[in-house]
């Protein structure tokens, strides 16, 4: 397989650059810097001391064995990205471009966020490395996840409400990208996904597969054999791409991303892009996208901010069409049971993200064998969506109430 | 048939003249409004229409631009009405060239050479596609060129030398170069290095160059007219338009003014 993407970006006919001709000069100035500091080994051994010293790399990987014993099927393992510094695995990109904006000699970073956890760990990076950092925030995610908007005040960062358009992690993005046409010159765009114009989705590919690769080395020094399955969910796809990019060559790895079906994939209220879109350019490249028969872009729906995303990032729709990814679809209801699950049963409180993971397997892993290895990306922790669980869980969308669940002894 | 665009640059030449190109949002606030101003604003000394087509995420649009352009979504405005409104233009004899300005994912939507067909027939003369590097998308130059539309790309404060040539060489007709860092929308003061870039970018570019991007006042328009062939106004038209209440006339008005004022009547 050839490496991808191509000089100019492109995954297949997906990614690229579709840009006000403002950006050109930022994003070829990025794709240069980035070009040599992939090789320099001094930023790469500073890197790695923040990634290892500060965000607390390398993640473990836990074998869940209370939830293989609920199943009864494969063996079921979970890269720990939730225990990072921050919640989630958005540490590890935030601190690579906050670093490279340094070495850019960029005092400033923009970013977009949806559930705020790029927003913090963007503010996070910001405080580390003295930059000064601009958040844009739809005005819905900012009702939605007022604690991340405290505590990137906390860490010093301006968070701006954007009003326009669905008021979510789309149009934050559209502001964010228009704020950083209007001051290219003394800022750094930190995009916090595998999405936007090249060079982001290959370099924040890069930056994430750090989890990809400690998850591999782990299976080959523990158990001598790699895992058959790896599932992690997809929004923009970082966590995703960042856990199968190291495997991608690895054939008999079978590789499953699980896309937000939010209220069904029959309603309007979905996110999943790859499943039910159709190619199209929104936010500087090609990919799949959410769209109308005029092709105007089409609000995305899921109970998680982070999967609320229109569009997915390019290498995925790539990996779609070549069939080396499945994508499959999860509901706010199944994401919600995959989130009480993984609580009762291990004491470990999802994000609803990865609960979206999660709660694939009730459907699916009756499919595999008990000598089988199952890998699943916990990309982040549930703290920040604790009241809206408790939301659901009080409005009963998903079954009875977790504390009235009777325990069961012998599994604990 | 001689391309309009080129017929109205080469009169504008050989008059010494300068280009004002006026743009309106189609549908806003509504396609009867949209089509009565065009037909005003021709009368009025604008010698060329860019007609934005609304997008539900224009990312080099400020507020103002964005604020119509989501009006005119939500009345349903789709490219069939671009299609007949310049179609009924052409009929009633107004014969001003104008240029399609949209962003890419609708047209891509449509079918890059099913659009450009359909433009060309409805008597679009080109194509102003903001999201859409010279370097991307080929099929569409290709479609453009087959059509004889006009592709006209965007030269920034930003832009290095090599690439300035590269566009000055793509665009067609002439060269959109943005004033400032930035998006779209009126400003009150234009930046303070539009004269320094100009005078880097214009031994570089045969082609007329017209700028566009936060132009509002008669001022602007005189002091941009001494340094270029021509203007580009937007969010200062698309602001009159929001004021003037459902009339064409004081936006008509607006544009009399403006092109006065860069034609140096005033």
């Amino acid at each position: 397989m050839k490496t991808l993407p191509d000089r100019a970006g492109h995954f297949g006919i997906y990614g690229g650059r579709y840009v006000p001709e403002t950006l050109v000069k930022a994003l070829e100035e990025l794709t240069r810097s980035y070009k040599l500091l992939k090789k320099d080994r001094k930023f790469q051994e500073e890197l790695r001391a923040y990634l290892e010293d500060y965000a607390g790399r390398p993640t473990p990987v836990y074998e869940a064995k209370n939830l293989t014993r609920h199943f009864g099927r494969a063996r079921i393992f979970l890269k720990r990205e939730d225990l990072c510094h921050t919640g989630a695995h958005k540490i590890n990109n935030t601190l690579a471009q906050g670093l490279l904006a340094k070495k850019l000699g960029k005092r400033r970073i923009v970013a977009e966020t949806g559930a705020g956890q790029h927003g913090v760990a963007s503010a996070t990076a910001a405080c580390v490395f003295g930059l000064e950092c601009v958040v844009y925030m739809g005005e819905e995610d900012i009702e939605r996840q007022a604690l991340n908007v405290y505590k990137m005040k906390l860490l010093g960062a301006e968070v701006i409400p954007v009003h326009s358009g669905s008021r979510t992690l789309k149009d934050a993005t559209n502001e964010a990208i228009r704020d950083w046409v209007a001051n290219v010159e003394t800022t750094h765009y930190l995009l916090g996904s595998v999405v936007g114009p090249h060079p982001y989705p290959a370099m924040v590919r890069d930056f994430q597969s750090i989890i990809g690769k400690e998850t591999k080395s782990f299976f080959l020094k523990n158990w001598k054999r790699l895992p058959d399955y790896l599932i992690a969910c997809v929004g923009g796809g970082s966590n995703s791409i960042g856990f199968f990019y190291p495997f991608l060559k690895e054939r008999k790895v079978k590789l499953v991303g699980i896309e937000a079906a939010g209220q069904g994939l029959n309603t309007k209220r979905h996110a999943a892009s790859l499943t039910k879109g159709s190619a199209g350019i929104l936010h500087g490249m090609k990919s799949y996208l959410l769209q109308n028969r005029d092709g105007q872009v089409e609000p995305a729906h899921s109970i998680s901010a982070g999967l609320d995303y229109p569009s997915v990032g390019p290498e995925h729709s790539y990996l779609k069409d070549s069939g080396r990814v499945k994508y499959e679809t999860v509901t706010d209801r199944e994401a919600l049971e995959g989130f009480k699950l993984l609580t009762e049963l291990e004491g470990i409180m999802p994000a609803l993200e990865p609960s979206h993971a999660l709660g694939f397997l009730k459907r699916w892993i009756r499919k595999t064998k008990r000598n089988e290895i199952v890998a699943l990306c916990l990309s982040g922790r549930g703290d920040k969506d604790i009241p809206a669980v408790r939301k659901a869980f009080e409005k009963g969308i998903s079954g009875s109430d977790p504390g009235k669940r009777k325990r069961n002894r012998e599994k604990v | 048939m001689q391309n309009r665009i080129l017929k109205q640059i080469k009169r504008a030449q050989k008059q010494g003249g300068k280009l004002f190109c006026a743009f309106v949002t189609l549908g806003y606030p509504s396609l009867p409004f949209t089509e009565k101003l065009i037909e005003k604003i021709a009368r009025a000394g604008a010698d060329m229409i860019e007609l934005g087509f609304p997008f539900s995420d224009p990312l080099a649009d400020g507020p103002t631009i964005q604020f119509s352009s989501e009006a005119a979504l939500r009345r349903g405005v789709q490219f069939k009405d671009a299609f007949a409104l310049v179609k009924r233009l052409r009929r009633k004899g107004c014969e001003i060239p104008i240029i399609f300005f949209g962003y890419l994912n609708p047209i891509y939507h449509y079918g890059i050479e099913r659009f450009s067909a359909k433009i060309k027939e409805a008597g679009f003369d080109g194509l102003i596609v903001p999201d859409l590097l010279p370097e991307e998308e080929k099929p569409l130059s290709r479609a453009c060129r087959l059509q004889g539309l006009y592709q006209i790309y965007l030269v920034a404060p930003t832009t290095e030398t090599k690439r300035v040539r590269l566009i000055a060489r793509k665009s067609q007709g002439f060269v959109y170069y943005v004033s400032l860092r930035g998006v779209t929308g009126a400003r009150k003061a234009l930046a303070d290095d539009i004269r320094k870039n100009l005078s880097r970018i214009r031994p570089l570019i045969k082609k007329p160059i017209l700028i566009g991007f936060g132009i509002s006042s008669p001022e602007h328009a005189k002091a941009l007219g001494a340094l270029s062939d021509g203007i580009i106004v937007g969010s200062a038209i698309v602001e009159k338009i929001r004021k003037s209440g459902g009339r064409a006339e004081p936006v008509a008005g607006f544009v009399k003014q403006m092109a006065r004022a860069l034609k140096g009547k005033v």
